[in-house]
This record gives C-alpha cells, structure tokens and sequence, in this order.
C-alpha cells in the first residue's frame, strides 16, 4: 500500500483534552484510541522500494536528505543503499583548525591548521574550546551519504560527555575521534576506549577513582546508562558497583603528554579480587599487579558484563528510539528486539551487522512507523541547511566558516540540543524520559523557535562579516522535475519536505499561495518560465514576483507541524 | 462631447479647501501623540481589505447607464440586459443586479463610496506582478519588496516584533484570513500581520482541536505538535479570548456555498466586537478571473461573476449589519480591490481579459457616501485592446486611509507611500466634500478635439480654470505612453494644440490632460 492510501485511511479527530492531560507515551493510553498494531520483524523487506522507501530511509539516517542524495539512493536496491550507508570510505574525520587566528594569535598553530597536538595553553583554552564546539557541530555537514554522522550523535547521547566541563579543547576532539572510530565498529571495544578516554575519565571522575578513595561514578554508568540500562532485566546490585569501581581504579590523566592522555598508576589500584553478584553468575576479577592491571581487569570486566543477555537487548532497545519509535510494544520486543539482539551477540557486538539488519527489515518500512519520529534538533537545524543545499563561507575562511558553524549550533543549544553539552549523563531526555520522550523536542518555547529559524534562513539570512548565508530557493527548485507546473512543483516539495502527504484543504492552501483565487495554473507557468530566462522581456519582475512565491510556499510547507516529523 | 451633470451628494461637513489648485491642508493640527511610538491608530479604528483575487470586470459590477449602446456594441455576448441593472440614487451609475443587498444596506444607505477607475500609470497586466504592485504601492516600473500596510504597520509600532505583544498593543498587528503571503503586511524587518489559513483553523485554534489526523503513531505525534502550535501562536491567548468574548449578531451572512468571503468576515466581525485592537485585517474572494463563461449564455445577470458578485455583496452587507448590532460599526471601514478589471470589449469565450482601471468600493459610517470621478467612457468602436483608462490613482485612496482614516500627518503618508498623493473624498474626515470636489474636477477638460477619427494629425482644445503645470499625453490602449506632446504651465483659460500623429499605427488612443491633482482623458481614434 503506498503510503498516500495508508494515511488517508481512517482519519480521525482527536480531542485535544485527551492528548494533553493523558499521560502521553504510554502505551495502554495510546493503544485505546489505536486499534491496529504491527507484528512484522527483522526479515528483510520485500515490499516496493521506491521514491517514498528512500526518503524514509534517508530522512532517518542521513540529515537532510538533499535532492542529490535521494537521486542517489534511488538508483540502488535496498541493500546496496544500505550497504552505502554503512560504508565509511569516503568518510573523512578531520579534526578542528585554528579559526580564532586573526583575532586570538597563536604562535603554536597558524591560522587554518589544527591545534588538537598544540601544547596545553591556558589563554587559548576559551577558542579553542569555542572551536571544537562548532566544530563538532559542523559534523552533520559533511555527513557524505554516510550513516556515520547519525551514529556519532547516537553514541554522543549514549555516552555523554559535556565539553563544557572538561576543561582541556583537545581532548574534546579526542573524545570525539574514539565515537568516530568506533561508531560503526565495535560497541565492546567502544565501551573499552571510552573507559579510557581522558575526557570521560574527567567528565565522570574516573581520574580520581583510587584505591583509597574509590569513586564509583564511572561504575554506576558504565552498567546502568552505557551497557546494562534501567530495565527489569538489569538486575546489577549496589555491591557490583562498587566492585566495579575497585577494578577500575588507577586509571588518571596524564598532564605531561601533549595531548593530555591516560595513564594508569599502579600504586592507586586496589589489587584485591573483585567478587560480583549471583546477576553476574557470582565472578570473581582475580585483582592484578604491575602496569597492565588496570587494562586486564578492564577486559575481565568488560567480558563479564557482556555475557548478560540484557546488554545486546538495552542496546538494540537504544537504537530503536533512535531510529524508528520510542514506543516498544510487545510485538517490536519479540519480533525486533530479541532478534536484533542476537544478531548483535552472534557478530561479537559489531554494530554494523545490527543495523543493516534493522535498516533492511520489513519492521523499519512498516507504514506504522513512518513519519512518526519528531526531529532532534540537530536533525531540524542540520538538517534544514542540507536539505536547502545553503552556501557557506569558503573552506579556507576559517573564522567565518567556524562562525557560521557557531550559529547553527547556537539555534540548535536554543532549540533544547546543546551538542557537546548534554543536559546530564543520561543524554537528552527524548531517548529515554517516559512519558513524553521525542515529545519533550517541541515545547512553547522550542517550537517558535524553530520556525523562526526557518523563516530567518529563507527570507531574511545570516550574515557572517559580510557573507549572507541564506536559502536560495532557485538551487532547489531548479532540481524538481517540473516546476513550471503548479500542481508537480506542490507535490514534489510537499514530498521533499514532508514525510507525509497532506489533505485535499492542505494543498489548496498552498496552491492559494501559488495562484490566490483560482486563477488558471498557466499564470505560473508563465511567470516560472520569464523567471529563469532573462530573453523574457518581463523577466525581471518574473523574477523577483516568482522568488516571493517560492518562499512563500517553501515558508508554509515548513510551518506545517508535518515538517517537524521524520 | 457630452458633459455629465455632476452629483449632487449630501454634503458632509467638511473644512474648506485652503487652495483652489491643491485639494486643500486639512487645518487642524496633527497630533503630535499620533506620531509617538507604540500608539495605535487612532480611536481604535479598524480597516478592512476585501481582496477581489484574479481582477474584477469593473464594467459588469457599476454600470454607466449613459453609454449603454456603446457598452453594449463593445460586449454583446456578456452585457447585462439594461432593464435589469440596478438602478441608485445616483445618475447614471447602476450596480449588478445581485448587489441588491450591498446597494439597500449601504449605497443607498448612504455610507459607501464608490472610485472610479481606479488604477496606475503603465498598468501590468501579470496578476503576479499587478498584486505586487497595488500591494506594495509601487511605481509600474519599481519593484519593493516590502507592504503598504507592512510599512504603516512599522510605523505605528515601529521595532516589531521585538517587544511585542505589550501591554499598549496586545494583539496581532494584523491579521489576514487567508496564507500570509501577499506582500501587503510585509514590513522592513518581518512579517507585520497574522496569518489565519483558513475559517476552520480560526475553529481549531478557538476549540484546542488539531484537525484530523490518521490514526497511526504519525497522526499521534502530528496532532500533539498542531496543538503545541496552536497554544504557542503568542496570539492565541488574545484570539481566543476576543473570540469568545465577541460575539456575532447578523443572521444575513451567506451560508451553502464554497466562497467563504461571509464567513471571514464573520470571524472579523467577532474579533473586533470581542475587543481585538487588530488595526487592519485582509480577507479575500476568489476567482475573478472570468477569461470564459463570465455570465450564463442564455441570461448574462447569472453566471460566474454574478454569482461573485451575490457573494460579495451579501457577506458585506450582512457584515455591515453584524457591526451595527454590535455596536462598533463607527470604527470599522472596508474596502474593495482588485489588481486589476477587465476590457471593454468581451472575448469569444463569452469572458474577458485582463484589463487595467477599474471601480472600488469603500464603505462603513465614515465615509462619504456618493460617486468619485466619472463614469468610464466607452468609445464608439472598441478594440479587443481597449482598456478603461485611470481616473484615479490607487495611492490616492490609500492616501485617503491613511490620512482620513487613520489620521496620519501628510509627511508620514509620503514616507509610506513614497511620494505626495492627494487624498479623495473618500472619508468625512477628508477636507473637501464630494461636490467640492466634483466642482474642482471641472477644472481641467478636454473640450474638443478635431478632427477625432483622424489621420496624421489631430488638434485639442483644453482649458484649466485655475491654471498650473498640465501634460498632454498619449497613450496606446494597453496604457504604455506613446507621446508626451506638452509638459508645462499654463494660465487660466482655454488652450489648443496640434498633435503630430504620423507614423502610429492606427487605433484608439488614450489622450490624457493631466494637472498634479487630477487627470482627464478622451479617446482619440487614428485611421
């Protein structure tokens, strides 16, 4: 069924007092006024693979998508456009330059060169730090078809750390480069680094985890937040948090190396044995001495939690949210969860095996759960610039550059996603806060703004000294099919923009927009063709009537409440 | 050439013009409060624009009953059967026959007025362009990309939306029923006015409903972001509360039809009793574009754009009613444009093409009830080309608001509308009255021009009575200026000219006399 035919059916009012005073995310709630469920699993799917399957793939695994990017995809079956995603070839991670050069001097880095290997400098900390967080901000921007970008902000929540805290830039971008290393790679070996990593060693005190002064910080999240989760299944005691955090003791940073790095100080281990709970099948870490203590009982540890079921299926759990809804019926855990789960425990946690699977199944382009994600912030913001394919100022302009990073990161903090700085080391409350989860993205104060974000960038710009990042609605319109026509240039942007179709009201609202009154489509057509061929003798009105129109169209679409669903 | 006796209205009390050349300064002072940032207009008083999309056939909706066998020579196919046109308590000046409603309640009642030809230099005749242009008040030629009423807005409350709502102004700057895309609200910085879609989402947001949605996680999220956006439409709180505190109290409002021009006005006429400040609100009415099948072949007094006209005429008169027994119809004033009329002469499709100079309507209990300017002049032979040519200036009635309704100082309407136009006397609180005005209109004419049809050359007598700097000018029937023969001052009396006609092709032609306040013009048919 395609999906015009699918949302059409059964259209129902729903009374507003119920929605708001209900506690909403719960399911016994929601399936009173649902009555149909979906029982499809992980087997891959069969039905039509077409312009619609793309764009719901790509809207949840890429940002934007562009025009480009879902040509692209078209062009391929379900698993080689999956496979693409999941290919990092072409995906290259380049660390964050020296922008604040022309203003800030820094006799260590030239401007437009990278200070993540510079010295420790107190004085340059605030730009550096300023750079880092726009350029991770930037990440999603060069995302290249490539699932990578969507999979370091999954694990950026999952394993948060707030640069705002951790008092050294570079090691910002080091924390950042092990969820690059490992996003699509090792979900064992990724909790290992991330053990290890300075900045988490800072953020989570793990440095100052000693034998004489246990803290049990990193212990607690390394089985409740990171591997283990909150659920009925994650039965890990209070003892086991402690014992955790005897194992992990010794292990600080390194202030002599440039970058600041871990090390691990022996005489700050307790080499005692470590004895866990009957949950972890009663194991004892044999305690070791010597220099490679703290790594092997590391290991130890590591292996000991990993053989609970429950870490495959909080984290198969984890990536559902993510992807597809934050609601896990019964039905989603026995046919997408379980199997999902073992595929990840029978690939020895490679991350890799578990989303092709769950990006080719029948669950994923289940017309249930299409539409039904309400974007991040970073989805909406990020995505919006890709999508509309929006100038910036050139690669070597680093200041500007970093600036017009800085001020997507700024509308994306204000819009209730500070990326670098989750609110706590739980992530964002959408991945996990019952009841309200994605709902908690649009409140009375983020949901203005985000309009105002998308009208700012459509009609007015930004203006970055001098440069004026702004939409430019030719560059896309240019790209559909028809778009002399008014009825194909509505429906390919409503398609574009919106993951579900409109109703017959909707599309002459915005066809009213196009031609006010009912006057016949040829006044558009008209208008569109003097617009782009300067030999019209009107052109230069056409012009500038027919970019109004554009925008004016553009605006609506995007102030529907459509387009804040993935 | 015949000369029409001039209306004799009831004259509304007025100031006399200061000078006999200008339409005179209004003697009171302006109100150095008025100027003061944040105030509102004064007394609380409301516009409404009724936008008539697609261009209005002027000649099918106020008739000149003096030139019925030319009129009907140059539109047989869709000409009105004169019997059945409507007649007023004007001379010579009948309305379609389905505005019996707006006539009884408000022409004949004495507070509507109706502008002649209304239009500007070079008209365009691109919908697109030609609602830029009346929206944004611009030259034919400039292209600005920002609202008369957008930038009235600016001024009155000048840094929104930054501070906005206060407790000086609460509520919508402006609202506009119908997608906020017209250029008419947009100000230097931002949107100045409201968008309300449609009637049924004004109903949605009053009611917290979220419309329908399918039953599927989509529609579950879908409707709690609709209503997210109703509660965070920093309006929503002043709408709703005028939306329940007002009320509405007319049963004439049209019901059982698709055009919801009633139903608008109905919202509007609730808001404003419900005690919303909203200075201007815009409403519109569809489908104007009668390029075929204008009327029924059989009987033109039905057809497409009668039924317009039914609708149009039945939602202000019932609107006009509602005001009255809600007691705020002393505040409110309403006002008919289009971007343009229609030819002269009709089309084989039983239709007409865009045109350019057509009437407006303006009414509520401010205004000067009668007729400005004269009926067009319908040559005796017309071309598919022809065009009703401009008596009136579209800024000039803009002008009029904002002088006369919205008392502003005439400096502030030059800022807004970019250079001085004269007002009319459209409003009672205009200077000058209908008949003074009409007698000031006898002060430049064409008297004669001979020969008319003529070849290579043609001679005009002209007279002004008061003296001044006139043009002759002339144009071709799409309103593209062929030849400027005079520009300069003359004293009082009568002059003549000979204009050098070689070498243009032939046709009628549009002679025009213009003085600084005023033009006339006659046709002039080369061989």
């Amino acid at each position: 069924m395609n999906r015009r035919d699918f949302f059409r059916a059964k259209s129902i009012n729903i009374e507003s007092n119920h929605l708001m005073v209900d506690e909403l995310g719960d399911s016994s709630n929601t399936s009173k006024k649902i009555t149909r469920r979906t029982n499809t699993g992980i087997s891959k799917y069969q039905g039509t693979w077409g312009r619609d399957e793309v764009l719901h793939l790509l809207r949840r695994t890429l940002y934007g998508p562009s025009i480009a990017e879902v040509k692209d995809f078209e062009k391929l079956n379900l698993s080689q456009a999956v496979d693409k995603l999941l290919d990092t070839t072409n995906y290259t991670f380049e660390p964050p330059l020296n922008n604040y050069g022309q203003t800030t001097p820094d006799t260590q880095v030239s401007y437009g060169k990278t200070w993540v290997n510079a010295p420790f400098d107190a004085n340059l900390e605030p730009v550096r730090k300023n750079s880092v967080k726009s350029w991770f901000w930037s990440l999603a921007l060069k995302s290249n078809q490539s699932i990578m970008q969507k999979m370091m902000v999954f694990w950026h929540n999952h394993l948060p750390v707030q640069m705002l805290e951790v008092p050294v830039a570079a090691n910002c971008y080091f924390y950042s480069k092990v969820l690059n290393d490992y996003a699509l790679g090792n979900f064992k070996t990724l909790i290992r680094q991330m053990t290890l990593d300075p900045a988490m060693l800072y953020f989570l005190n793990g440095r100052l985890n000693t034998k004489d002064a246990p803290d049990e910080n990193y212990a607690r999240e390394l089985q409740e937040l990171f591997t283990l989760g909150k659920g009925p299944e994650s039965k890990f005691t209070e003892d086991d948090v402690k014992a955790a955090a005897r194992v992990l003791t010794g292990f600080t940073i390194n202030f002599t190396t440039t970058p600041f790095s871990t090390m691990f100080v022996s005489k700050n281990h307790d080499t005692g044995d470590k004895q866990f709970s009957s949950f972890y099948s009663n194991t004892v870490i044999k305690g070791r001495t010597g220099v490679s203590a703290g790594l092997d009982e590391l290991d130890d540890l590591l292996n000991m939690i990993f053989t609970v079921n429950e870490v495959s299926k909080y984290i198969c759990r984890r990536l559902y949210k993510f992807f597809i809804y934050y609601k896990i019926d019964s039905d989603a855990e026995a046919n997408v969860i379980e199997p999902l789960a073992k595929i990840f425990r029978d690939n020895d946690f490679e991350i890799k095996p578990v989303l092709k699977a769950l990006l080719e199944s029948e669950h994923f382009y289940d017309q249930w759960n299409r539409a039904c994600l309400i974007k991040d912030p970073y989805s909406h913001i990020a995505g919006f610039m890709r999508q509309w394919e929006l100038e910036l100022p050139a690669e070597t302009e680093y200041q500007k550059l970093y600036k017009a990073y800085g001020f997507g990161a700024a509308y994306n903090s204000i819009t209730q996603m500070n990326l670098g700085d989750p609110p706590s080391v739980s992530g964002w409350e959408a991945w996990y806060q019952v009841p309200l989860f994605h709902r908690s993205w649009i409140t009375s104060d983020s949901l203005p703004k985000r309009n105002e974000y998308q009208d700012y960038l459509l009609w007015i710009g930004h203006k970055v000294e001098g440069f004026t990042i702004k939409v430019d609605v030719w560059k896309i319109t240019k790209q559909f099919i028809k778009p002399n026509y008014p009825d194909d240039l509505i429906n390919e942007a409503v398609e574009f923009l919106l993951p579900m179709d409109l109703d017959t009201t909707q599309m002459g609202s915005l066809k009213d927009i196009l031609l006010p009154g009912g006057i016949p489509d040829y006044n558009w057509t008209d208008e569109y063709n003097a617009a782009v061929d300067s030999s019209y003798p009107n052109h230069a009105t056409a012009l500038s009537t027919a970019t109004l129109k554009l925008q004016s169209l553009y605006k609506a679409i995007m102030n529907l409440s459509e387009y804040q669903l993935s | 050439m015949k000369r029409r006796s001039f209306i004799k209205a009831a004259a509304a009390s007025t100031v006399l013009p200061v000078s006999l050349n200008g339409m005179g300064v209004k003697s009171f002072q302006e109100s150095a409060l008025l100027a003061a940032l944040g105030k509102r207009s004064a007394d609380g008083k409301v516009l409404v624009l009724i936008q008539l999309n697609g261009g209005n056939d002027g000649l099918n909706m106020v008739i000149p009953l003096d030139q019925y066998s030319n009129l009907t020579k140059a539109r047989s196919n869709i000409v009105l059967n004169e019997s059945k046109v409507l007649k007023t308590w004007v001379d010579n000046v009948g309305l379609h026959p389905e505005l019996s409603e707006l006539n009884n309640k408000l022409f004949e009642a004495k507070k509507m007025s109706i502008v002649q030809s209304v239009g500007y230099p070079q008209p365009n005749f691109s919908h697109f362009r030609a609602t830029d242009i009346w929206m944004s008040a611009s030259d034919s030629n400039t292209v600005l990309t920002t609202g008369w009423m957008g930038r009235y807005l600016d001024k009155q409350y000048s840094g929104f939306p930054t501070g906005y709502p206060n407790s000086t102004m609460p509520d919508p700057l402006a609202i506009q029923i119908g997608p906020l895309v017209s250029l008419g609200f947009m100000g230097p910085n931002t949107n100045m006015g409201m968008a309300i879609t449609n009637p049924s989402s004004f109903y949605n947001l009053v009611d917290n409903n979220a419309g329908s949605v399918p039953s599927t996680p989509a529609g579950d999220e879908l409707a709690y972001i609709r209503l997210l956006a109703q509660q965070t439409n920093q309006y929503a709180t002043v709408i709703k509360a005028a939306a329940s505190k007002g009320t509405n109290k007319s049963t004439l409002y049209p019901t059982g039809t698709r055009m919801n021009l009633g139903e608008q006005l109905k919202i509007v006429a609730k808001l404003i009793s419900g005690g919303l400040k909203t200075p201007v609100y815009m409403v519109s009415l569809g489908g104007f574009d009668t390029h075929s099948a204008q009327v029924d072949g059989t009987d033109t007094t039905k057809g497409s754009h009668a039924d317009l006209m039914a609708h149009l005429s039945q939602s202000i008169a019932a609107f006009q009613d509602d005001l009255e027994l809600l007691g705020v119809s002393d505040r409110v004033a309403g006002m008919t444009f289009s971007e343009f009329g229609r030819r002269i002469q009709s089309n084989a499709s039983v239709g007409t093409d865009h045109g350019a100079a057509a009437p407006l309507f303006v009414f509520g209990d401010g205004v000067q009830p009668g007729v400005i300017g004269n009926n067009p002049r319908i040559p005796t032979t017309t071309t598919v080309n022809d065009n009703v040519p401009m008596q009136f200036d579209f800024r000039q009635v803009y002008a009029s608001v904002l002088k006369d309704w919205f008392e502003l100082s005439s400096a502030e309407v030059k800022s807004i509308l970019g250079t001085d136009f004269n007002t009319l006397p459209i409003f009672k609180n205009n200077a000058a009255s209908i008949e003074d005005f009409a007698d000031f209109m006898t002060q430049i004419s064409i008297a004669n021009i001979f020969p008319n049809p003529a070849m290579d050359q043609s001679t005009v007598q002209f007279r002004t009575d008061g003296g001044g700097r006139l043009k002759l000018r002339l144009y071709d029937p799409l309103g593209n200026l062929v030849h400027e023969y005079l520009d300069e001052e003359f004293s009082v009396g009568t002059q003549e000219y000979t204009m050098d006609l070689r070498g243009l092709k032939p046709g009628n032609y549009i002679l025009q006399l213009r003085s600084n306040v005023k033009s006339v013009t006659e046709v002039l048919q080369k061989l």
